[in-house]
C-alpha cells in the first residue's frame, strides 16, 4: 500500500499528497499524522492538496478528522493549494469542512500558522472582563 | 468503447476515478465538469462497494444530437434501498459516512436515474453533457 510522507520543518509537519489515495491510504495518513504530532510536539500541520484533481466526501471527511484530532493534540491544521475546480465541486457536493483552515499555498499556510501561534502567546485582542494588567508574553 | 470495471476493493474505486477522468477528457468536458463527474463517480463507486457489497461500473461515451457526454452505470446486487427519499436526504447515512454520497452525486451530474429493489440490488445511471 502507498503511504503519504510526513515531513517536519521546524514547528510544522508538512504533508503533500501527490497520489490518488485509496481510502485506506487516507486513513493511514490520519494515524501517521497523529503519531507524528505527539512524537515531535509540532504545533502546526500543513496539508498540500494542489496535486489532487478531486476531493470527494471521504477525503473531505478525512481532512476534517485530521484537523479535529490535531486540535486535540494542540496542533492547528491548514489545508493549502485547493484547485478552483475542486473548490467549486466541494461546495456543490455539499461538503463542509468544519474546523479546517485553508490557505492558497504552503507559504501563506505557514504565515497563517505563525500568526495564530503569535496571537496565542500574546494579547489576542479579546475583551476579557477584569483584566487591568497588560498581556505579557509567556517566555 | 464501453469500459467496465468490477468494483471489489478500494483500489477499484481509484481505477473508476482514473477511467472516468480519461474518458471525460477525451469527450472534452470542461475542467470543472470533469472534476464534478469524477467526484460523483467516486462517491457512487464507493457506495457500490460499501453498501452494495461490490458490483460493476460501466463507462461509455453518450451522444444526444450534437451534444457529447459521458454515461456511467453503477450496478450491484446488494440489499437495495428501502426508502429512497431518506437515502437522498443530505446527512443521512447508514454506513458512518457523511451522508452526502447519493445526494451530492446527484447535484454534480446532469441526469441521474436510480432503480432499486430491496433484496435485489441497485443500479444508478448518471450522465454529464458537454456544454
Amino acid at each position: 500500500m502507498d503511504r503519504v510522507p510526513v515531513l517536519k520543518i521546524g514547528d510544522i509537519l508538512l504533508v503533500s499528497i501527490q497520489i490518488d489515495m485509496e481510502d485506506q491510504v487516507a486513513l493511514q495518513l490520519q494515524e501517521d499524522l497523529a503519531d507524528r504530532i505527539v512524537a515531535t510536539g509540532c504545533h502546526g500541520v500543513i496539508i498540500d492538496i494542489s496535486a489532487l484533481d478531486i476531493v470527494d466526501s471521504f477525503v473531505g471527511r478525512t481532512l476534517a478528522t485530521i484537523a479535529a484530532v490535531s486540535r486535540v493534540l494542540d496542533a492547528e491544521t491548514v489545508v493549502v493549494g485547493m484547485r478552483p475546480a475542486v473548490a467549486i465541486t466541494l461546495v456543490e457536493l455539499g461538503l463542509q469542512l468544519p474546523g479546517i483552515r485553508t490557505a492558497l499555498n504552503v507559504e501563506l499556510g505557514m504565515d497563517l500558522l505563525a500568526r495564530e501561534r503569535g496571537d496565542d502567546d500574546g494579547d489576542d485582542g479579546d475583551d476579557v472582563e477584569g483584566t487591568d494588567t497588560p498581556a505579557v508574553s509567556t517566555p | 468503447m464501453n469500459e467496465r470495471i468490477e468494483v471489489t476493493s478500494d483500489r477499484d474505486v481509484v481505477r473508476v476515478r482514473q477511467l472516468v477522468r480519461t474518458l471525460a477528457v477525451a469527450v472534452k468536458l470542461s475542467l470543472v465538469d470533469q472534476t464534478k463527474l469524477v467526484t460523483a463517480a467516486s462517491e457512487l463507486a464507493r457506495n457500490t462497494l460499501v453498501y452494495g457489497g461490490g458490483g460493476s461500473v460501466e463507462v461509455s461515451p453518450a451522444e444526444n444530437g450534437r451534444r457529447k457526454g459521458i454515461r456511467i452505470v453503477f450496478a450491484d446486487n446488494g440489499p437495495g434501498i428501502a426508502d429512497l427519499d431518506l437515502a437522498f436526504t443530505d446527512g443521512y447515512t447508514t454506513g458512518g459516512g457523511l451522508g452526502l454520497g447519493l445526494s451530492g452525486a446527484r447535484r454534480l451530474v446532469d441526469e441521474f436515474d436510480i432503480v432499486t429493489a430491496v433484496g435485489e440490488g441497485t443500479t444508478i445511471t448518471v450522465t454529464k453533457w458537454c456544454r
